[in-house]
């Protein structure tokens, strides 16, 4: 089976993925991460706001709304 | 010997609600030294002995990456026992903030808050084998209800340092808590709950944004009415019926002269509080029964509001909007607390990040939002024109506040971040805890800010009596008629409209306008300037520098949108 990797912020409305990698500073990644958002786990776009706003994805028990530029940063394998 | 307790734990896990079970009714919020972070702290009784207890802000992890992390961590260096509240539907999340408070060597207590909602969401958490594993006591509770609280009382003492976790990077952490994880947690099949619906209602765009704007006019009618309540029936009573004989008296005994003008009123023997610009009169009437009713009442539904999780997915739904003029979903709450009483609204632009969006989000809301007040004046004085009117003034300030933010992002300096913030579960607030929540805003209000408002009433109340506001009135009147096409009078209206701004649009109706000119004065009102009160409130905000920058901005807009206006509406 093939898989596709791709940035969180390509993801559709109700899509999920596994993350992969998370680009940008360890400051970052140590925000990411704490909120339970770490390689491995996986994530589900909860909704997208239009106008480039922001994603709300959930991870776990937990929920987060994120800026596109961040969503950006974090790369999945779709599943 | 235990003299100071300190709860931490991540944000929205019921940390303020374990602490208001705790503590008696005696609790002070301060701020933390050097920054504006609020916390609350109280005292409890433990064998007999009184113990100090500290609400620190909620926090991910002991790295901080904001500010108020930073003050959480601080607080921990003279903590003698920490209580570490966990949420226990979210356990893997929360252990990591666990595993470092274990690493600290302090005593420590854990506590299982939020315990009742694991057996909804089919979560099973073996305690004794936590407990077994961390090496330090558990307890669980459901701090809404009070369950459990009795037995973390009586499990303080021991508290105690962990011999069986070792200091280490984040990665073995997170490798420990995964270990940890599948020992004491089995997680069965999740039903999608009525909860989740509506999660999801208020989150996507389509349903979440009407959704968003009936919640906002119900909160404001809800304001509305709680604030009108206590304005006219209670707070204002008291100044009627008791207040105002007593000063009557104060004031005979006084006679006329200096004296009295300053303290009392301008005209002998006549008290109008809303008028007569006396220290003891207006200054105290336009703080305590103009303001502070709506202050209590907008603290209130926040507090309901914040506590019941909606405001993050508020942010959400308006993060698009508010980023392009440089803040983000977060500045819809200054906007929104401004549209009641512009004094709240500047103390929340505190719960912006950096300097760049507190400037922008501080001077949007003095330019383009009217208070309470001051839309029911526009409506009294446009209503009888038609709707359409009133339209027209609203209009123009979306127009002002939209434009005006994109020239600042653009203009500003300085790092204007995204949104990034957690959404939490919908949850019941605790009464308890948005009483106290509300009290203590009040309380930080009446402190800070009423003695602003009373000096600001003081210089007005000078200026008025050695004529000065007067003759400025006349100075303006020039640029009222070649500028605006307003008549020359409403000149005096704009400068009494610092003092008040619904007494300012209430002095323009005996100047017989056409409909046209009093959208132009109405708008003009609201830009020009903010009132006394939010204008002290902003310096102290802003500080003076930024203040300077940040009123030549009203003012010149006030211009450029006069005239745009004039030409627009009166063609001429």
């Amino acid at each position: 089976m093939h898989r596709k990797t791709a940035s969180l912020v390509h993801l559709n409305r109700g899509d999920s993925g596994r993350i992969i990698e998370i680009h940008g500073g360890p400051g970052f990644r140590r925000r990411l991460n704490v909120l339970g958002v770490r390689e491995g786990q996986i994530v589900k776009v909860v909704s997208r706001q239009p106008l480039r706003g922001p994603l709300t994805i959930s991870v776990g028990y937990s929920q987060m709304t994120i800026g596109r530029g961040m969503a950006h940063k974090i790369i999945v394998e779709v599943i | 010997m235990i003299k100071k307790i300190v709860l931490m734990g991540n944000p929205n896990v019921g940390k303020s609600v374990v602490f208001s079970r705790l503590t008696g009714a005696k609790v002070i919020s301060s701020n933390y030294p050097g920054t504006t972070i609020d916390y609350s702290k109280g005292k409890m009784i433990l064998d007999g002995k009184q113990v100090e207890i500290i609400d620190a802000p909620g926090t991910y992890s002991l790295e901080p990456s904001n500010k108020a992390e930073e003050v959480a961590v601080k607080m921990l260096e003279d903590a003698d026992v920490i209580i570490d509240v966990i949420d226990s539907t979210n356990l893997e999340r929360n252990l990591y903030l666990t595993l470092e408070l274990l690493e600290r060597n302090i005593p420590i207590i854990i506590v299982l808050n939020l315990w009742d909602e694991t057996k909804h969401l089919g979560i099973e958490i073996d305690k004794d084998e936590l407990e077994r594993i961390l090496n330090v006591p558990v307890v669980t509770t459901v701090a809404l209800t009070g369950e459990g609280i009795k037995e973390l009382v009586s499990k303080i003492k021991k508290a105690k340092t962990s011999e069986k976790i070792k200091p280490t990077i984040d990665e073995g952490r997170w490798i420990e808590i995964g270990s940890i994880i599948k020992k004491v947690e089995k997680i069965g099949h999740r039903h999608h709950t009525l909860r989740d619906r509506i999660n999801d209602l208020t989150i996507k765009p389509l349903t979440g944004i009407p959704i968003a704007i009936i919640v906002i006019f119900f909160s404001f009618w809800i304001v509305r009415l709680i604030g009108e309540f206590l304005s006219v029936n209670v707070i204002g009573q008291i100044f009627e019926i008791v207040y105002k004989p007593l000063i009557m008296d104060f004031g005979e005994w006084l006679g006329d002269g200096i004296a009295y003008q300053i303290l009392i009123s301008q005209d002998f023997g006549v008290v109008e509080f809303t008028e007569s610009l006396g220290m003891l009169t207006t200054g105290l009437f336009v703080p305590l029964a103009m303001v502070l009713p709506y202050i209590i009442a907008f603290y209130f539904m926040l507090s309901i509001l914040e506590d019941s999780g909606y405001l993050p997915r508020l942010a959400t739904l308006v993060d698009n909007i508010f980023h392009k003029i440089g803040m983000h979903g977060y500045g819809i709450i200054p906007l929104f607390l401004g549209l009641g009483c512009n004094v709240p609204g500047c103390l929340a632009t505190r719960t912006l990040e950096t300097r760049k969006q507190r400037f922008i989000a501080a001077t949007l809301l003095a330019i383009a939002i009217p208070c309470m007040a001051q839309m029911a004046m526009i409506f009294g004085i446009l209503g009888p024109y038609g709707i359409y009117y009133i339209l027209l003034v609203f209009l123009s300030l979306i127009i002002i506040y939209i434009t005006v933010g994109l020239i600042l992002n653009r203009i500003i300096k300085g790092p204007s971040p995204e949104i990034f913030l957690e959404i939490p579960p919908y949850r019941r607030p605790s009464f308890n805890v948005i009483i106290k929540k509300t009290w203590m805003r009040i309380k930080w209000f009446l402190k800070e800010a009423i003695p602003f408002l009373f000096v600001g009433v003081l210089i007005i109340n000078i200026l008025y009596t050695v004529g000065f506001l007067q003759w400025l009135g006349n100075a303006l009147a020039p640029i009222m008629e070649g500028l605006f096409g307003l008549p020359g009078g409403a000149s005096i209206a704009m400068v009494t409209g610092f003092l008040r701004k619904d007494l300012a649009v209430g002095m323009l109706i005996p100047l017989n306008m056409a409909p046209l000119q009093l959208v132009i004065a109405a708008t003009m009102l609201t830009v020009y300037f903010p009132c006394v009160a939010a204008f002290a409130v902003l310096v102290k905000e802003l500080g003076i520098k930024d203040m300077i920058k940040s009123a030549s901005i009203m003012i010149s807009t006030a211009l450029i949108v006069g005239v745009i206006l004039r030409f627009v509406l009166l063609g001429v």
